[in-house]
């Protein structure tokens, strides 16, 4: 076999995208386009009075504007596609433009299609709306007191769901030797990939074919919830979305906006495109986190945790996003243990209605909301107990000889070496070497600190049993086809649509691996439900451990049927045939042997093959994980605070990560360096704001503070690899654990540095001035 | 609301085009939606994110920020004029080689950015490229392969002077690389 599953190779996606010849979706040029502007609420929460578009209908170019009222009647309403079991989920309809009432700002009340992006924009000025405007609320603990406003009537207490999971009792804190309470806020997040959501749809009234580009995760699931949307049939709808420029959980959703537009260019009769602007996509465009948490940790005073209960708030928004029940629920509560021994756990989670833009997956997806609490709780632990918080980690992470382990929460770690990755990033770090430097610095003035995060991550969804089973509308395998051409070129048709994290090359390593054939030799299409059978998309760190398992398996079909002619071919038994770097070969005499291009055109020519095999050399698989994997790894940071301006600089910080068996180092240390700046900015920067009206005050770029370059040192990367025993591969995600780790190494680092000034708590994002605050208050708030 | 039409000359990767449009027209759209030049894209509406960076009269320039009729009797260079796919820029190359990409949709507007850079300070220090880099925005590489990517491009550079940073795509159909080499070294 070839050695190149491991190796670094240069993307094979990367020449269209340095030299401009990407298409994404707002590249698409038809003829007689027209485009689409949606008119957004200006206000949180007031009711339509009126809707007049005369105007508007004036503009020159413009040729059609739709209401709320014109488009309930023709297009269904907006579905949510996550019911987690025994919650009561409340799903009140999400209208594509509001109807009656608007919910939040940036809620869809009308839509121009003319014929220039320009006078689409001209037009939504010239629209006059009278509201009602009605009280508003974007907190979610407010919205759940007496007398908060009511969002939608199916939810009275602006409760859309209480879930529970776990087997911790009152006794069990009654009795501990240690108990830890704290509450801790973790803000609302704007995903911001760097193309904005788009749509472009083109119908043909001949055919009854509507065509669909869309900046999509999972093509195919918004094929299937489109259908509905629309009343049109899934295989009269083709769903394409080839080049995406990054989604992070923010192009999973099917939104209202990509339905409007279908369903104008079927009326119109005409391709409609439309795009949202970066103003739009803070407003529109779903957010993430915006948790409030309470939470109780127990423990003995020899720095065992015992239990640990959480009581989260999660921010929903205005109405139930595609993914959105599910993230504060499964992909939250089940890991709240995290990597830890912890024999007790309750989490109890209150999704709830407000005034805000709606919220869903973002990058890590729950399983950053545990982490962070996790981690940030075992600090204040070790503080409590006077014990080093590296001491503490040690004494609970999960020994490599209890896997498979199982947690409180159901779950099943499939394989791990948790003390490995913690020694190892230790090692690098010199964690012991920085302690005494601290105190040196500490007596100079100087306030360094470090934090350290030990962390797993659910990923690889998952097993569709599983999926039913925790209320996932969908299923969670994946397919792949391996066509192999008559010159032994291979096109290998994924179900999962990757718009960044390099499996165009990283597919093709597992096929130049098992065929024996050059990477150069084979192409790999995804995100297009014409070309693809079936699939259900890039989202939970599934793409290399389903999708890649499926095309390992596809794989092993082809080479079992090209082994079978090649067989024939040599005239010996099937059994008595090798294969190693693309030649066929008679045991015992590697001079005969025969190609695997030899055997391809076999299989085509079909003149003589073996009796009962087929012609042509393709294989499918659907593949259905048999559990979900679990990546972990140890993060460090360590940081200085400037203690007169509250500026925080962070000098190191260093990943090791384990993520199964790594197929390409260089993209696999991408992906971890793109997720730590994530969950940097989360620590430190990033934070949407409300105020009480409900406007979003931070609703441009200017106002929401993105990373940059120079914010940062160069990143220390490392992988542990211990493979995951229940697939072909032996492999994990890699996609998420930067964002799950960062944001606590960070926290905890300035936390550490300010311990001297008793400081316990800071909530995110860590700004100058806030951290300067906190240092002036002593930790008086806590 | 729609003006009237104004006539535009550019010359765009070498080529010239003639154009009416509207005063308000962003040479942003001139590109992509008149002139079908979709390399280079549109990020945001505040000129902070970057992605629609091409070079005017051979400054980094962010596209969506400057009116088609601003550029009239001006050099554009656009991520398609850089380099063609079998005579990569060195910057292209560095951002191949370094892995300075992931989905791909800041790329263009990062390697003029990293165009203008070089051609200002041809030995960049890396803080001088994470500086250089403050009007961008990249939020899937972390930034880290990005400045490796520039430094690939420095190096080589270096090495190969005294080739012009910019080089104008020799598939460009008139004569016109040449008068842009000598315009922008004039500048």
């Amino acid at each position: 076999m070839s050695t190149v599953f491991g190796q670094v190779v240069k993307r094979r996606e990367d020449p269209r995208f340095i030299t401009g010849r990407g298409q994404y979706t707002d590249d698409v040029q038809l003829p007689g386009m027209l485009y689409a502007a949606i008119l957004r609420s200006p206000h949180a929460h007031a009711r339509i009075v009126s809707l007049d578009v005369e105007g508007a209908k004036r503009v020159p170019g413009v040729v059609a504007i739709y209401t709320g009222r014109d488009l309930a009647e023709p297009m269904g309403t907006v579905p949510t596609a996550w019911i987690p079991p025994e919650s009561s989920l409340k799903t009140p309809p999400h209208h594509a433009l509001a109807v009656d009432k608007v919910r939040y700002v940036g809620d869809g009340v009308a839509m121009v299609v003319a014929d220039s992006r320009y006078a689409a924009r001209d037009a939504l000025d010239l629209i006059s709306v009278q509201y009602e405007v009605l009280p508003a609320v974007v907190n979610q603990v407010e919205a759940m007191r007496d007398g908060a406003p009511v969002l939608h009537e199916e939810a009275p207490d602006n409760v859309a769901f209480h879930w529970q999971i776990g087997n911790v009792t009152d006794e069990v804190f009654n009795q501990a030797e240690v108990v830890v309470r704290h509450t801790i806020r973790q803000q609302r997040l704007v995903p911001n990939p760097m193309e904005p959501r788009a749509s472009v749809a083109q119908y043909n009234p001949a055919t009854g074919e509507l065509t669909v580009w869309v900046t999509s995760q999972n093509p195919h699931i918004h094929r299937f919830i489109l259908s509905g949307i629309l009343g049109i049939p899934e295989h009269r709808l083709r769903v394409v979305a080839t080049d995406v420029g990054g989604g992070f959980g923010a192009k999973i959703a099917v939104y209202p906006d990509e339905a409007l537009v279908a369903f104008a260019a079927m009326d119109l009769g005409r391709p409609v495109k439309w795009t949202e602007d970066r103003r739009e996509h803070f407003l529109a465009t779903t957010h993430g986190r915006d948790h409030v948490e309470e939470l109780e940790l127990a423990g003995t005073r020899d720095g065992r945790i015992q239990a640990i209960r959480v009581r989260a708030y999660a921010n929903m928004g205005a109405y139930l996003s595609t993914a959105a029940p599910g993230v504060p629920t499964i992909l939250f509560g089940l890991i709240v243990p995290g990597p830890y021994t912890i024999p007790y756990v309750g989490v109890d989670v209150y999704g709830v209605f407000t005034n805000t833009t709606p919220t869903d997956a973002y990058r890590g997806a729950g399983r950053p909301e545990a982490t962070y609490l996790l981690e940030r709780m075992v600090d204040l632990y070790a503080r409590e107990i006077r014990m080093d918080p590296v001491e503490v980690r040690r004494r609970n992470l999960i020994p490599a000889d209890e896997f498979p382990y199982h947690t409180p929460t159901g779950l099943e770690y499939d394989s791990g070496n948790y003390h490995l990755a913690l020694s190892r990033a230790l090692d690098m770090a010199d964690y012991d070497g920085f302690r005494r430097k601290q105190q040196e610095l500490r007596a100079q003035g100087r306030h360094v600190g470090v934090g350290v995060t030990t962390y797993v991550e659910i990923c690889g969804l998952g097993p569709s049993q599983v999926a039913g089973a925790v209320g996932f509308q969908g299923g969670l395998w994946e397919s792949s086809t391996v066509r192999v051409h008559p010159t032994g070129k291979v096109t290998v048709f994924t179900g999962s649509s990757p718009h960044g994290q390099g499996e165009e090359t990283t597919f093709a390593q597992i096929v130049a691996d098992k065929l024996g054939v050059p990477v150069e030799d084979v192409e790999v299409v995804h995100g297009d439900t014409a070309r693809i059978s079936m699939g259900w998309g890039t989202y939970g760190s599934r793409t290399t451990p389903v999708a890649g398992s499926a095309l390992a398996v596809a794989l092993d079909r082809v080479l079992e049927k090209a082994r079978r002619i090649a067989a024939h071919m040599l005239e010996v038994s099937t059994e008595d045939v090798e294969c190693a770097d693309g030649q066929f070969y008679a045991k015992g005499a590697p001079s005969r042997s025969v190609s695997f291009q030899d055997v391809a055109l076999q299989a085509h020519m079909a003149w003589n093959l073996p009796q009962g095999v087929e012609p042509s050399l393709e294989a499918q698989a659907f593949y259905d994980p048999a559990n979900f994997t679990y990546s972990f790894g140890t993060h460090i940071c360590m940081v200085e605070v400037d203690t007169d301006t509250g500026d925080v600089r962070i000098d190191r910080y260093i990943a090791v990560d384990d993520c199964g068996r790594v197929i390409n180092p260089m993209i696999a240390e991408g992906q971890v360096h793109g997720g730590i700046v994530q969950g940097i900015g989360q620590a430190l920067w990033e934070g949407a704001v409300y105020d009480e009206q409900g406007q979003l005050v931070t609703g441009t770029l200017m106002d929401y503070a993105m990373p940059k370059a120079r914010f940062f040192p160069n990143f220390e990367t490392a992988f542990t690899e211990t493979p995951s025993p229940h697939n072909p591969l032996g492999v994990k995600g890699i996609g998420e654990t930067g964002t799950i780790a960062a944001t606590p190494t960070v926290v905890n680092a300035v936390l550490d540095a300010l311990a001297p000034f008793g400081v316990r708590e800071i909530q995110m994002p860590l700004t100058p001035e806030r951290v300067w605050r906190s240092i002036q208050e002593g930790g008086q708030r806590s | 609301m729609e003006g009237s039409k104004c006539s535009v000359t550019l010359s765009v990767n070498g080529t010239s085009y003639t154009r009416e449009v509207e005063a308000r027209l962003l040479l942003v759209h001139f590109l992509r939606d008149e002139l079908g030049l979709t390399g280079t894209h549109v990020g945001c509406d505040t000129s902070q994110c970057g992605a629609c960076t091409v070079l005017l009269d051979r400054k980094a320039v962010k596209s969506c920020t400057v009116l088609a009729v601003q550029a009239d009797g001006c050099e554009v260079t656009t991520i398609e004029g850089l380099g063609r796919i079998d005579k990569l820029h060195p910057l292209q190359e560095g951002f191949w080689e370094k892995h300075g990409l992931q989905c791909g949709f800041c790329t263009p507007g990062v390697i003029m950015t990293a165009a203008g850079l070089l051609d200002e300070n041809p030995h960049p220090t890396e803080e001088e490229i994470r500086e250089g880099l403050e009007g961008v925005i990249c939020r899937c590489t972390g930034y880290q392969n990005i400045v490796r990517a520039i430094q690939y491009a420095a190096d080589r550079t270096h090495q190969a002077e005294p080739e012009p940073v910019v080089e104008v795509a020799a598939s460009a159909p008139t004569g016109a690389q040449d008068s842009l080499r000598q315009e922008g070294e004039d500048a």
